[in-house]
């Protein structure tokens, strides 16, 4: 394999490339399409978008995912909302601010090209989604509402209370469950990829393990496109859900697709604390609470420890006691800060011995003051009361509040069994979303011809850290308007490649490696469940390779990983067989691969000497305590390619032309 | 706290079930009712047992995937809680607690506490969806939707498919669900060029699916966690009349 890594972005000044692109791009015609097969893996917000759009342009699609419905992939959970440079504000946004933002915000460890396609797209992805009956927030007059997220200084967060994932999937899916009524989609649900079949250095189809039976599948396709989603569960707790997993991602990798930056990971600030070691995941509480709430411990450290006795409540603590320390140390943004910074700023109020909760790893989200003064004061003024009551102002801001985050609130009262109207909600970061991914290039192609990576499952447009309402920004992106384009310049060339036989030795053999993994993951029968090591991988990779990190720490955890793995493969227990509904199996495939990533992602982390993003190095940092990047030797894509003997490292260097690389300033 | 259950086991599709009893000690009240499962399961699997099945993911209430049947109802005793935001301090020391799947002919058993509800995607392929393929929309702004009009139909769209509303009617009917998708269509500008074609596919789908009748009971608002309105099925039913009157 070419050890050259050509990211493909076109010549041309940066706001024509894409213009330019698709004036110039391959194209399929429509008698073409139809012969040509397209395997789309995962339901999401990618998956589904691609697996529709590329349907109505008249390929034949079969999509994959081990949910029992499409519906149900985890974009479902996002909250918060779906950043578009609509400008409809008038407050100075356009795609030049989006995309500066989202360099800015991925510390520059983006590509240019790429990211100013994303910000060219987002308008359209707003247009197609309500064309689609997607429910977005609006005003009295009729017209869409915005709000705030983090790393910016616009309103250009489109959103449906807190609940915009899943109204946008679910428009996604039925765009897409449309074309399976038309016959155009072949629906495969509860369905795991277990391998990608390659025939002369192509991808040309996958292994599936159909859930419920546990027979293994063979499917062909012309090109094979992973919508698989991120890594986070590679720490076991995170705000992902229970199945997501990234064994479609490795299995790729394992086949010749180069990973890239996989020490990317997002930590996000406002989760819900752990309550206990029979936690099973972290919830998030959305981003979009930053708006109107305020961040803050105790000043006095006697006080942080009678809230962690319990003997002191936080409503207890006078205003002057308070160490709003988001709004101390970043002035010019303040509670909306972006995701790492907000979130290293938790964890060294907490060392410090400032935590409010019995762990000491949690601090406070207040809604009171905006509650009160913001909204209650307006909603008085509207009423005409002139001097309102405390309680008037309360009743009247809860209101607003719960317009706003009714479902956030309740969901925060369901699990803690605590009611934010009264007290603040207590947070603490947690394990969200992972930047790093699959190497793709322009085209979202792998470094395996014919096998691509859209949206979180690849690592292209967020550099080292992503902002949010972002996500769900790129992977519609990716999947309604990027992959449509991008794909006809590679099956323009394969309009002669007639479909290829399951029976193909290559479909024969990739199909043994499979059953013979599955066979020996039974075999071990060792005493220890599949979580028992998924747990301790996970305390591994968030006490070492989490949101701070140090050479000596990736050292042992590397060699801890690779003594983990050892044992898993002597010790894990898997009951039940093969052939019938095995969840334990379906985790345990899981698990396996995620011990190998843990590894990779440590060994990233390591060779990074500079903190950027969610990557902060110890040893590398201002005396403020402030990420200190290294452009000079680091302003590059660690894109890692899978050898007989470990890894090899692969270098894409990051070009700024456009934009002026600096110091990331919030202050 | 120590918890006794008699949950379902059943090996499969064709298998015959039944409920069988475990004990679970040291649950703590913060943990969630999956999570006490989770803990079943690891004793099982120690003890060399099968462990249980049952459906789950997000586990934050919105993908629609946890579906069990507690003391006789969809996602327990807490009105618009999904069985993975319950909490075990919603029960007591000692409490015994049956669980099991749901129960619908539509929703064949897969194992033990996990159904196949495939079915609800057959209906929506059917016709819950806007004929707009992409890069066919105008801009967002041009079609202003009133504020109430388009909350009204946010109400509608927050439905997760978990089929509770199935599993609480005693005749195993689908209406809410269909209804929610109608109603949200019905809502809103873009739905209306399709509006009585899709009533008509989406409820003749329904009723292939071997969903059964609705009595206008309002079990399945009643135990809808996402608390969809009962008045969605009374806008279907006027959308399919209407629909059927004017033959189209």
């Amino acid at each position: 394999m070419s050890n050259i890594l050509d990211s493909k972005i076109p010549e041309g000044n940066l706001n024509e490339k894409w213009t330019k692109y698709k004036s110039s791009v391959h194209l399929v015609n429509p008698a073409n399409k139809r012969s040509l097969e397209i395997i789309v893996v995962g339901s999401g917000l990618a998956g589904s978008a691609a697996a529709a759009s590329l349907a109505e342009m008249g390929y034949k699609v079969k999509c994959f995912c081990f949910q029992d419905s499409p519906r149900r992939a985890h974009s479902i959970a996002a909250q918060g909302g779906i950043n578009a440079a609509k400008n409809y504000q008038n407050d100075g946004d356009s795609t030049y601010r989006l995309f500066y933002d989202t360099i800015k915000g991925g510390d520059y460890r983006a590509r240019e090209g790429n990211v100013h396609r994303l910000a060219e797209v987002s308008s359209s992805i707003i247009d197609q989604c309500v064309a689609q009956g997607v429910p977005f927030a609006r005003e009295y007059g009729g017209l869409l509402s915005n709000r705030s997220f983090g790393g910016t200084q616009v309103q250009r967060t489109f959103y449906a209370a807190g609940q915009t994932g899943q109204q946008l999937l679910l428009g996604a899916y039925s765009a897409l469950e449309r074309q399976v009524g038309m016959g155009q989609v072949k629906m495969y649900s509860r369905h795991e990829m277990l391998d990608v079949v390659t025939i002369d250095g192509k991808a040309r189809g996958i292994i599936a393990r159909d859930l419920v039976t546990g027979k293994l599948e063979r499917h062909f396709g012309h090109a094979v496109l992973l919508c698989s989603g991120g890594y986070g569960n590679v720490f076991y707790l995170s705000t992902n859900a229970m199945g997501s997993n990234v064994t479609a991602a490795w299995k790729a990798h394992k086949r010749g697709a180069y990973m890239a930056n996989p020490c990317y990971t997002q930590i996000h600030p406002t989760c819900i604390p752990r309550s206990g070691d029979h936690q099973s995941k972290l919830t998030l509480m959305s981003e979009s609470l930053r708006n109107d709430g305020r961040i803050w411990v105790p000043a006095k450290k006697e006080d942080a420890e009678a809230l962690r006795k319990g003997t002191l409540r936080p409503t207890q603590i006078k205003e002057e006691d308070r160490d709003y320390y988001l709004e101390r140390r970043y002035p010019a943004f303040g509670n909306l800060v972006p995701r790492d910074v907000a979130s290293r700023a938790a964890k060294e109020r907490c060392d410090a011995g400032f935590g409010v909760n019995a762990t000491g790893e949690a601090v406070y989200l207040d809604f009171f003051y905006n509650m009160t003064e913001k909204y209650g004061r307006t909603e008085a003024t509207k009423k005409g009361i002139e001097n309102p009551s405390a309680a008037q102002l309360k009743e009247f801001g809860a209101g607003v509040i719960k317009e706003k985050y009714g479902n956030l609130f309740d969901m925060y009262k369901q699990i803690t069994g605590v009611d934010p109207y009264e007290e603040p909600m207590q947070i603490y970061p947690a394990v969200h979303y992972t930047m790093g991914g699959l190497w793709v290039d322009y085209n979202l192609m792998t470094t395996v011809p014919g096998l691509y990576a859209l949206g979180e499952a690849n690592f292209s447009d967020h550099g080292a850290n992503r902002l949010g309402a972002s996500a769900l920004m790129q992977g519609l992106a990716d999947g309604y308007f990027v992959i449509p384009y991008t794909i006809g310049d590679y099956l323009a060339e394969e309009i002669r490649t007639k479909s290829i036989s399951t029976d193909h030795p290559a479909f024969v053999a990739t199909e043994k490696e499979v059953e013979d993994r599955i066979q020996k993951l039974l075999n071990i029968k060792g005493i220890k469940s599949v979580d028992h090591f998924h747990k301790r991988l996970g305390a591994i990779m968030w006490d070492k390779c989490g949101m701070a990190r140090n050479a000596e720490g990736l050292k042992s955890a590397i060699a801890e990983i690779q003594q983990l793995k050892t044992e898993f493969w002597s010790n894990v227990r898997v009951p039940g067989d093969a052939n019938e509904f095995n969840q334990e199996l379906e985790k345990a495939g899981r698990v396996a691969d995620f011990i190998e990533l843990g590894e990779l992602m440590c060994k990233d982390a390591l060779e990074r000497n500079e903190s950027c993003g969610g990557h902060f190095r110890e040893e590398y940092q201002t005396e403020e305590g402030e990420a200190l990047r290294d452009d000079v030797n680091f302003a590059f894509v660690a894109a890692w390619e899978n050898q007989e003997n470990g890894w090899k490292l692969h270098k894409e260097d990051l070009k700024f032309e456009n934009i002026k690389i600096a110091a990331r300033s919030y202050k | 706290m120590k918890i006794n259950l008699k949950v379902w086991r059943q090996k499969n599709n064709k298998a015959k079930g039944e409920l069988k009893d475990y004990k679970v000690d040291h649950v703590s009240p913060d943990m969630s009712f999956l999570e006490m499962f989770d803990v079943l399961n690891e004793e099982l699997i120690t003890k060399g047992d099968d462990p249980i099945a049952f459906d789950h993911d997000c586990r934050e209430g919105i993908c629609g995937s946890c579906s069990m049947h507690i003391n006789g109802r969809p996602h327990g005793p807490l009105a618009g809680v999904t069985t993975c935001q319950l909490h075990m301090r919603s029960f007591s020391d000692g409490d015994t607690i049956v669980v099991e799947p749901w129960r619908a002919g539509a929703f064949p058993v897969t194992k033990d506490l996990s159904v196949d509800r495939t079915a609800f995607d057959r209906i929506i392929a059917a016709g819950g969806f806007i004929s707009v393929n992409t890069g066919n929309a105008q801009d967002a702004n041009n079609l202003p939707i009133g504020k109430e009009q388009a909350d009204e139909a946010f109400m509608s769209a927050a439905c997760i498919g978990c089929g509770a509303c199935v599993a609480a009617c005693k005749n195993a009917s689908a209406m809410l669900f269909v209804s929610a998708k109608v109603s949200q269509l019905a809502l809103l500008p873009q739905g209306q060029p399709e509006a009585k074609m899709r009533v008509m596919a989406m409820v003749n789908q329904m009723d292939a699916e071997g969903f059964g009748s609705c009595t206008n009971t309002g079990a399945c608002s009643a135990e809808c966690p996402k608390g969809i309105d009962l008045s969605n099925i009374a806008r279907m039913n006027r959308e399919f009349f209407s629909a059927n009157l004017t033959g189209k």
